[in-house]
């Protein structure tokens, strides 16, 4: 189960954008189906190719402008079949997959069997630099096309074999049962022979099979993508185009969409939440995304990994104010967290609200009891680590200190810390140098419980930063991944949650919202449980 | 005047060659850059390695500072973490950010030379006293206030201008950035020409040329105001090289895709690359931009001979 | 060479790279140092206070200096000014008696009221309480830096311009090499990997982009009270280089670099502001203007007062320095009065 483990650390990381992805309906029109409407984007991080994408901006584009075998309901999350006829599999292990025919990229060429064969190659070869490669870690032969030192010593997956032009299997190197619902994210979409015959010229305007195509790309600027009309697919684009425009703040994009220079901000500032609606009245939407966020522990310190500091913890959360947090400073795009997972699972997915309990809760008196129970703050102040360069983290880390400052009647217990930017705080994590609690995002990749633990619990997971480990947690994963029935498996995976919450592995703080606003012009906005736009349905005029 | 150029020439390139070195150390100072490049997870060995070679980021600094001086004299700038060349981002970015230093810098010329003669020629009248108290509230404002209460007032409130700049940057939509980058030097400018005047305007080629029955007006422009502009023009021509790295905040307040922006960005992925490109552009753009003011000297005050 | 050398050094003085307001100051000394020669006659004895008339003694344009001063209403108000900032740099408590890391979320944003003239910030924090308390931090920031500045740039301009020659070319291409790098993206690059939460690296990290400024302004009053009589006379008694640069020079060169300190002082703490602004400043539980000023300014439009009042505060102070530097310069400089 490791290598599956891993490979869907490498999932998330991507998730929030590339699943986006519109909805199934076709179009009944309405408003100027030519007409285009600019949206605030950020500088993608990596080259626009499909498996070196791991953050929202860049994911935003791939899903306009790809189409994998799979796609992820806008409003469900669920995995549906795009261009897969069908994904057979006897055992988990051997899988035959069937492409529609019909598909073709916009310059022509058609989407093939081999399109795909030849894109998750490229995306699994070390020399090729893709960052999400660990996508293609089960599929067999990953150990050779992408050793973990060295140089590749094989160009091709030895578990990818093209039958027909538009049949191909898949041997993986273990049993993955949920493998074909992956299948959805932008790193197993399809490419065109384009892309590895003239590289470059396809970086700069890049070719794909979505129901957009790039139509001029000025990097660091702005990106203009226009309908494509051939597009063969049942989600065509409802608007004539999407202008993508770079911020470098997102308090002079939200300027920007106030005083009509801007259609769409799919990331209201916070410090701008106030205005909403006097501003935008019922053109903001507020909508439920699959993001938890939480405080997670440096476990490699002994400090924190003393038996009794599960009492601090637990104190630290129950003086966390969230309520009113969310509300002051969120004003309602954040909903305090009562378990670990999120409420875009629903019941019957796993969420289960009120699983945390009290520890959740905001008892500033019994807080300050656990934590002298406890032993006290490690070092005498917990110093909360966060990166200062994106997003509003200051003010909402500042908030809980503030709260928990009040809680236990200490004005310097706690203290923001915050790191100049995100690669040193990636850096800090990585070398095990935090010394206290630090700032931790989950975005899923699919609504599933075990997106929401595994990842993040797992001993010597991928994403566990904190490299928390208790057996018992493990083996109930374990045994919830070889559940076939799934009821039972959502069952043993809450119970799984609950040692969590008995050792407060990490605090939960709030499910994230999505939140986005938008000009006059536009109707039918939506964002989907990734907190993306759904620029397809977007009616313009 | 000819040895004098080359003289200073050669001086640049110790300069220049330290500016680049020390920019360089700061950028390596930062740390591990490709830890940044994986999102909330850590990279997978292989690639961070694979990547880590491939930036050449596996050597120690000195070679890596070689290595980087090397291509630079071949013209190549290096290329950023998002695959692009940094000459390539240059091209985007300079054109705008001279834009926006040209109009700064009219802002500072034209506002600030005026408001200096009228001040220093009524010396200790209201008039003097009312600009002398608003260029020194200006100095002591930040630039991201005054940008922020600007763009609020003249963006949203009034919609008299448009809050953010569009990628293609035209004049018209830089002058309110250009004043909020202009103010503090601007301030200077006007309290300098004021300092300059004053001191002048009771210098004997000042009365002779009244005397002469010269019109006032010619007296101003022809013998006060070119004697009293060398501090100015000092101040301006090296404040371009300032103005043209320091916009910084400026641009990222108005949204504008120039120089500060792409050092910001830069710094914040921690691309040694980019940082180090630009800024070696801008220690040239100081530098000659110095040695300009110097050899301005000379035109203005014809007593000034450089050997 | 000799012709040129005070407009270099003029041109050294205005010399940019501190990203506008610091070299400003310098700029305008410019003048000063510039205005005993005047246009009349750029020469190498065209520099510093010591031109002051033919029987000019270092101590009179002090003494001088002095009297203007105490008339004038400029400095005696900017002075009190800043006694006052000192005063509450030292015992904030006097006058706000809360504590300025008691935060009361529930009053976010909130309006003044009874008890908190200025009402409350973005996380429910006393705005007056944070304002007063910011004074130590600010003013700490600005004078320590300034303090660093000047001896840092004094030693270092003044050891180019006494020796020359080698010294000074290499000084003088180092100053170069510090004064080429932009101040906000020194900021950055080297503030952003510091994890101390205490003034100290910020104070640092101003010093060391800093000194270039001061260093120009010394080397050329160096360069120019090298010149004068009473050194060549001390050389021929022969005095140390020591006691002569003790002794006779530093007394006469220093005039400029107190001018230019003063106005610097004032931007210094700007700058603090500036660096919060994009995350590199000061780190809580430091209280600050900077701090508070950055944390407001995106809410300019729901909680204004937030930002306003630190920014006032911010500005009177910088506005006090400024002046007062003024009011040396304008007392130092016999050209004007």
């Amino acid at each position: 189960m490791r290598g599956v483990t891993r490979a869907r650390g490498a999932v998330c990381a991507v998730a929030l954008a590339l699943a986006a992805t519109g909805c199934g309906g076709g179009g009944s029109g309405g408003g100027t189906a030519g007409a285009v409407l600019s949206s605030s984007w950020g500088d993608p991080q990596n080259p626009l190719e499909p498996a070196n994408t791991n953050e929202v901006q860049g994911g935003k584009v791939l899903d306009m402008i790809f189409r994998g075998l799979k796609k992820y309901d806008p409003r469900t999350g669920k995995a549906t079949d795009m261009l897969a006829r069908s994904i057979d599999t006897d055992d988990s292990r051997n899988f035959t997959i069937r492409v529609k025919p019909g598909w073709t990229f916009s310059n022509g060429e058609k989407v093939t069997a081999r399109s795909f064969v030849d894109a998750w190659n490229y995306g699994a070869g070390l020399r090729n630099n893709q960052k999400n490669a660990l996508f293609f870690g089960y599929i067999d032969g990953y150990d050779k096309v992408h050793p973990g030192t060295g140089r590749q010593t094989a160009d091709t997956l030895s578990g990818l074999k093209v039958v027909d032009d538009h049949t191909f299997t898949v041997r993986l190197n273990q049993k993955f049962s949920s493998f074909p619902d992956t299948l959805g994210y932008a790193a197993f979409a399809p490419l065109p022979r384009a892309f590895f015959t003239d590289h470059a010229a396809w970086l700069r305007k890049p070719v794909g099979n979505g129901p957009y195509m790039v139509a001029s790309y000025m990097k660091g600027a702005q990106m203009s993508l226009r309908k494509w009309d051939g597009y063969p697919g049942p989600d065509k684009a409802r608007n004539g185009g999407v202008d993508l425009k770079v911020y470098t703040d997102g308090n002079t994009a939200y300027t920007d969409l106030m005083s009509g220079n801007l259609d769409l901000v799919d990331d209201v500032p916070a410090a701008q939440l106030k205005n909403v609606r006097t501003d935008l009245g019922d053109r903001y939407i507020n909508t439920p995304a699959g993001i938890l966020q939480t405080f997670a522990f440096p476990y490699y310190d002994k400090a924190w990994d003393k038996p009794g500091t599960e009492k601090v913890r637990t104190g630290l959360s129950m003086a966390i104010n969230r309520k009113q947090i969310t509300e002051t400073i969120f004003h309602g795009t954040r909903t305090p967290a009562t378990d670990w997972t999120s409420p875009v699972l629903g019941v019957a997915g796993g969420f289960k609200e009120g699983l945390c309990g009290k520890p959740c809760e905001y008892h500033p008196d019994e807080a300050k009891k656990l934590i002298k129970e406890g032993g006290g703050i490690p070092g005498g102040q917990v110093r909360i680590t966060y990166n200062a360069d994106t997003g509003s983290h200051k003010e909402w880390v500042d908030a809980v200190c503030n709260s928990i400052n009040n809680a236990l009647g200490d004005d310097k217990a706690c203290v923001g810390n915050p790191v100049g930017t995100f690669a040193d705080f990636r850096n800090r994590i990585g070398q095990h140098k935090m010394t206290g609690p630090f700032r931790a995002g989950w975005q899923m990749d699919y609504p599933l419980i075990q997106n929401f633990l595994q990842p993040l619990y797992y001993t010597n997971a991928s994403s566990n930063d904190g490299k928390w480990s208790d057996k018992e947690f493990d083996e109930l994963v374990d045994r919830a991944n070889a559940e076939s029935d799934q009821t039972k498996a959502v069952r043993l995976f809450q119970q799984a949650e609950g040692v969590v919450r008995d050792h407060m592995a990490a605090i939960p703080l709030w499910y994230q919202n999505g939140s986005a606003g938008y000009s006059e012009r536009l109707s039918d906005v939506a964002l989907n449980p990734f907190s993306v736009p759904v620029y397809n349905e977007i009616k313009v005029g | 005047m000819g040895r004098y150029v080359v003289r200073r020439l050669l001086q640049m390139v110790p300069v220049f060659v330290g500016s680049t070195l020390l920019i360089f150390l700061m950028v390596n100072v930062m740390g591990d850059p490709v830890a940044g490049l994986c999102g909330e997870r850590a990279c997978d060995p292989a690639t961070a390695a694979q990547l880590k070679r491939e930036f050449g980021l596996d050597k120690p600094v000195w070679q890596q500072y070689l290595t980087y001086m090397g291509h630079l004299f071949t013209g190549d700038f290096g290329t950023a973490f998002n695959g692009q060349k940094v000459t390539e981002l240059m091209g985007t970015a300079f054109p705008v950010t001279i834009r926006l230093t040209v109009v700064a810098i009219l802002f500072e010329i034209v506002i600030g030379i005026t408001l200096g003669v009228v001040t220093g020629l009524k010396r200790g009248r209201p008039v003097d006293t009312t600009v002398l108290l608003l260029t020194l509230v200006v100095i002591s404002v930040p630039t991201f206030v005054t940008g922020l209460l600007l763009q609020l007032l003249l963006g949203v409130k009034w919609a008299w201008t448009r809050p953010s700049v569009s990628p293609d940057a035209p004049f018209g939509e830089l002058i309110v950035p250009g004043l909020v980058l202009a103010s503090v030097s601007l301030a200077y400018v006007t309290r300098l020409t004021r300092t300059s005047i004053a001191e002048n305007k009771r210098a004997d080629y000042v009365r002779t040329a009244v005397a002469k029955g010269l019109p006032r007006r010619r007296v101003i422009t022809r013998h006060l105001l070119r004697n009293s502009l060398i501090p100015v023009v000092t101040f301006i021509g090296t404040d371009i090289g300032a103005l043209m790295g320091g916009a910084i905040v400026t641009e990222r307040i108005f949204n504008i895709h120039g120089v500060g922006y792409q050092l910001y960005q830069g710094i914040l992925r921690q691309n040694t690359q980019t940082v180090v490109g630009f800024v070696t552009v801008l220690v040239l753009v100081f530098l000659v931009a110095n040695l300009l003011v110097d050899l301005l000297y000379a035109v203005l005050d014809p007593r000034i001979r450089y050997a | 060479m000799p012709e040129q050398q005070p407009y270099e050094a003029g041109r050294a003085v205005a010399g940019t790279g501190m990203g506008g307001a610091m070299d400003l100051a310098a700029s305008e000394a410019t003048t000063l140092e510039r205005a005993p020669g005047g246009p009349e006659g750029p020469g190498p004895g065209g520099f510093g206070p010591q031109g002051v008339g033919p029987a000019g003694r270092p101590r009179s344009l002090w003494s001088d200096a002095w009297r203007d001063l105490r008339r004038n209403p400029v400095f005696l108000l900017s002075a009190l000014v800043i006694l006052f900032l000192v005063f509450i740099s030292l015992r904030p408590s006097a006058i706000a008696s809360g504590n300025p890391l008691a935060c009361d979320l529930a009053k976010a944003q909130d309006g003044s009221a009874p008890g908190h003239p200025f009402g409350y910030d973005g996380q429910g924090c006393d705005v007056f309480t944070r304002t007063v308390y910011g004074a130590r931090t600010s003013v700490t920031v600005g004078v320590l830096a300034t303090l660093g500045v000047s001896v840092f740039g004094s030693v270092l301009g003044g050891l180019a311009g006494y020796f020359g020659g080698l010294w000074d070319a290499v000084l003088s291409r180092i100053t170069d090499v510090f004064f080429a790098i932009p101040v906000v993206l020194g900021g950055l690059v080297l503030l952003s990997v510091v994890t101390s939460n205490t003034v100290w690296p910020v104070i640092g990290f101003m010093v060391l982009l800093g000194w270039p400024q001061i260093s120009r302004i010394a080397r050329g009053s160096v360069i120019t009270a090298r010149q004068n009589d009473y050194v060549q006379a001390a050389r021929a008694l022969g005095a140390s280089d020591a006691r002569i640069l003790l002794r006779h020079i530093a007394p006469n060169a220093v005039a400029p670099v107190i001018v230019v300190s003063t106005i610097a002082l004032g931007t210094y703490i700007a700058l603090e502001a500036t660096l919060s602004y994009l995350g590199v400043g000061l780190k809580p539980p430091s209280v600050s203007w900077g701090i508070d000023i950055s944390a407001a300014s995106p809410y300019i439009r729901n909680a204004p007062h937030a930002l306003l009042w630190p920014s006032g505060a911010l500005a009177v102070t910088v506005l006090a320095f400024i002046m007062l530097g003024d009011a040396v310069r304008d007392a130092l400089d016999p050209k004007l009065r």
